[in-house]
C-alpha cells in the first residue's frame, strides 16, 4: 500500500467521527441542538487553547477569558469601524489577542510559578474593567450590539447550520493545527519544560522563547474563538468575558484533563452538556462547576483523560518504523 | 482633601485587614487562597445577620463573624492543603477557586442575588454621627473601622512576636520540615495560619459591610483580589508589607476618584501589582525575592 494511502487510512476512526458531525445539523430535530454543538464548538478551541498554557508548559494562567474577550471586541470593532470582510477580522482579531499575549508573556515570564499567575489574573480584570469603563469605544456595560453576521468566501451565514460548519471546521483546524505542532519540536520542547524547566534549559532548549511562543499561539486562538463568538451571537458585553469565564475553562481542563488534545475536548464537551442537560441545573451551573473543580482536584487530580495520550489511530496499518543503529551500537543485528 | 485622605485610610485599613489575612496564609503555608475575598463576604453576611437580629450590638456582631470565617478558614485549610499536602501548587489553587465559586454561588442562594442593606432604623443606632477635626468631618463609623484595624493589627503583632504560638507559626513558616522535625505539630499550625488569616477576612468583611451598608454576593471577589495585590505589593511574607500596601492602594484610590478616574479606581491596585512584580518582584518588603513557591 503506498504510504498516504496507508495514513489515510490509519486515521479512519477521525474521519468516522469528522463524518459524523458533518451530518449532525440533519438529524438535530430542532437549533437549539445545533446551538449548543457550537457552544461546544467554541469551549473546545478555548480549552485547548488554554491546555497548551496549563497542560502542556505547565505554565498555570487563570485569566484566559481576557484574550477571549479580546478577540471578540477586536472583530467586532474591525468589522463595524473598518468593514474589513469577516476571514480578515477572525485573523485580525487572532493577531490582535496575539499581540496582547505577547505582551503579558513579555512582561511575566521574568517571574516565575504563583506571580505569573496573578498578572494572568490581573490582565483580566483590567481588561474587563476597561471593556466596562471605556464608554466610547466598548460601549460600556451596554456592549456592543448588531455585530453583522460572517460573509465567508461569498456565503453569507445567517441559519444556525452555517454557523454549525464554521466552528466546526475551526474547531478541526485547532485540533490538528495542534496536533501537528505537538508532535514536532515545538511540542517536545514544551514538554520538556513543563517537566523539568531547568532540564531543558540544559539541553539547550530556549525556554523563555519557547514560553512566549506558546502564550502567543494561545493567544491567537483564545482570539478566533472570540471572533467567532461575536459574530454568532450578535451582541457581546464585558461580562462575557469576566474571571469567571476563565475558571469555567478552568474547570473543563480540571475536568476533562489537561496534556494531551483528547482531555479538553472532552472536559469542553461535558461541561457544557451537563448544565443543559438539566434545565433545572442552569440556575446552579456555578455551583456544579465549582464542585467540578474541587472534587476532581481532590479525587482524580490528573482529570477525565489527563496524563496519557490516547489516540485512535489504526496503529497496525502504519508503516512499520524502521530501527535506527548508529554506529556506536556494539550489538549490531545481522 | 484631609478628609479624602481619612477616607483613604479607611479604605485602605481594610485593604490591609485582608491583606494581612493573605500574608498570613501566605507566609505560612506557601499557598496562595482566591476563596478569601469569599471568607471575606461571609463574615460580611453574618455580621448583617446577627446585626439586624441583636441591633445594635456591633461587637456581637464581630465576634460572631469571626467565629464563622476562623471555622471556614480551617475548612479551606482541609480541602485545599491538608488533602493536598503533596500535590503541585496549582492544585490547591484550582481547589480555593473552586471553593471561591462555589461559596458566592452558595450566598446566592441564601441571600438572593440581589443587594441588601440593613434598615436604616437599625443603622441610626449604629452611627453616633459625626465628629469635626481640622476641617474634616469624621463618622463615628470611620473611626470605628480604624480602631477595630489598629487593634486586629497590634492583636496580630502581640501573637506573631510575643508568644509561643507566633513563635511556633514563625518557625514553620521559615521550614515547616525543620519546625517538624522539632516537635511541632505542623498540621495544627497550618490549620491556626488559616484561621487566624481568615479571621481578620471576616472582620474586615463585617467593617466593610456595616460601613457601606451594602451586602452582595460577589462583594468580596473585587475586594479579595484588590487585597491580593496589596498582598503582593507588600511581598507577599511581609506583614507590614501588607499593612503599608493596603494602606497605599486605599489612598491612591480615593485620590483618583478626587482626580476624575473614578471609573479606573479598580485598577489601581492591579496595575500597582504588575507594576511591582515587574520592577521589584519581591515585593515592597519583601527582603529576598521570593520566586519559587510550594511544589514548584
Amino acid at each position: 500500500m503506498p504510504r498516504p494511502l496507508r495514513s489515510i487510512l490509519a486515521n479512519t476512526p477521525y474521519l468516522l467521527i469528522t463524518a459524523a458531525l458533518l451530518f449532525l445539523p440533519m438529524v438535530a430535530p430542532n437549533d437549539y441542538y445545533i446551538q449548543v454543538a457550537v457552544f461546544i464548538g467554541i469551549y473546545i478551541i478555548l480549552a485547548l487553547s488554554l491546555n497548551l498554557l496549563n497542560g502542556y508548559v505547565g505554565l498555570l494562567s487563570i485569566g484566559h477569558a481576557a484574550f477571549y474577550g479580546v478577540g471578540a471586541y477586536a472583530s467586532a470593532k474591525l468589522m463595524m469601524e473598518a468593514s474589513l470582510p469577516f476571514s480578515l477580522c477572525m485573523l485580525g482579531s487572532g493577531l490582535i489577542a496575539s499581540a496582547f499575549g505577547y505582551l503579558i508573556a513579555k512582561i511575566t515570564l521574568r517571574l516565575s510559578g504563583i506571580y505569573m499567575t496573578l498578572v494572568t489574573l490581573g490582565f483580566n480584570i483590567i481588561l474587563f474593567l476597561i471593556l466596562q469603563n471605556w464608554m466610547s469605544f466598548t460601549n460600556g456595560p451596554l456592549g456592543i450590539m448588531d455585530i453583522p453576521e460572517p460573509i465567508i468566501f461569498g456565503y453569507h451565514i445567517t441559519t444556525r447550520a452555517g454557523y454549525y460548519y464554521l466552528i466546526l471546521a475551526l474547531v478541526l483546524l485547532t485540533i490538528v493545527s495542534m496536533h501537528r505542532l505537538i508532535s514536532c519540536r515545538f511540542g517536545r520542547a514544551l514538554i520538556a519544560i513543563r517537566e523539568d524547566d531547568l532540564a531543558a534549559q540544559a539541553m539547550g532548549v530556549n525556554t523563555t522563547r519557547y514560553k512566549i511562543e506558546a502564550f502567543v499561539l494561545a493567544a491567537f486562538y483564545a482570539g478566533v474563538a472570540g471572533s467567532f463568538y461575536a459574530h454568532f451571537i450578535g451582541f457581546i458585553s464585558p461580562d462575557s468575558f469576566y474571571v469567571y469565564e476563565s475558571f469555567i475553562l478552568l474547570a473543563m481542563l480540571a475536568f476533562g484533563g489537561q496534556g494531551n488534545l483528547i482531555g479538553p475536548v472532552v472536559g469542553a464537551a461535558s461541561l457544557i452538556v451537563v448544565p443543559e442537560l438539566f434545565r433545572g441545573l442552569l440556575e446552579y451551573r456555578m455551583i456544579v462547576y465549582g464542585s467540578i473543580l474541587v472534587g476532581m482536584m481532590l479525587v482524580r487530580r490528573q482529570g477525565l483523560l489527563g496524563g496519557t495520550e490516547y489516540s485512535l489511530r489504526l496503529r497496525w496499518l502504519d508503516e512499520p518504523e524502521r530501527e535506527i543503529f548508529s554506529r556506536g551500537d556494539k550489538f549490531l543485528p545481522d | 482633601m484631609f478628609e479624602q485622605l481619612v477616607n483613604g485610610v479607611t479604605q485602605g485599613s481594610v485593604y490591609a485587614l485582608l491583606a494581612l489575612g493573605f500574608t498570613m496564609i501566605f507566609g505560612t503555608l506557601r499557598m496562595v487562597t482566591f476563596a478569601h475575598g469569599e471568607v471575606y463576604m461571609v463574615g460580611a453576611y453574618v455580621g448583617f445577620e446577627l446585626v439586624r437580629l441583636f441591633y445594635p450590638s456591633f461587637f456581637l456582631a464581630l465576634v460572631a463573624a469571626l467565629a464563622a470565617t476562623a471555622l471556614l478558614g480551617v475548612l479551606i485549610e482541609l480541602l485545599a492543603f491538608h488533602f493536598l499536602r503533596d500535590a503541585p501548587h496549582a492544585t490547591s489553587l484550582l481547589v480555593t477557586i473552586g471553593l471561591s465559586i462555589l461559596l458566592v454561588n452558595l450566598a446566592q442562594l441564601i441571600w438572593g442575588p440581589e443587594t441588601q442593606s440593613l434598615p436604616y432604623s437599625l443603622l441610626d443606632k449604629l452611627d453616633y454621627g459625626e465628629i469635626q477635626l481640622a476641617g474634616a468631618y469624621i463618622s463615628f463609623l470611620q473611626i470605628a473601622v480604624l480602631a477595630v484595624t489598629v487593634l486586629l493589627m497590634l492583636f496580630l503583632y502581640i501573637l506573631i512576636n510575643r508568644t509561643k504560638l507566633g513563635m511556633v507559626i514563625r518557625a514553620t513558616a521559615q521550614d515547616y520540615e525543620a519546625a517538624y522535625a522539632m516537635g511541632v505539630n505542623i498540621n495544627r499550625i497550618f490549620a491556626a495560619a488559616f484561621a487566624i488569616g481568615s479571621m481578620l477576612g471576616g472582620v474586615a468583611g463585617v467593617l466593610v459591610g456595616i460601613y457601606y451598608n451594602l451586602f452582595y454576593p460577589t462583594m468580596g471577589q473585587l475586594y479579595g483580589l484588590k487585597a491580593f495585590s496589596a498582598s503582593v505589593v507588600g511581598g507577599l511574607t511581609s506583614l507590614p508589607g501588607a499593612v503599608v500596601a493596603g494602606l497605599l492602594i486605599g489612598i491612591v484610590e480615593t485620590f483618583s476618584v478626587e482626580l476624575g478616574a473614578s471609573n479606573f479606581r479598580h485598577m489601581v491596585s492591579f496595575l500597582f501589582m504588575i507594576l511591582i512584580l515587574v520592577l521589584r518582584p519581591g515585593g515592597l518588603f519583601g527582603g529576598k525575592e521570593l520566586t519559587h513557591a510550594r511544589g514548584d
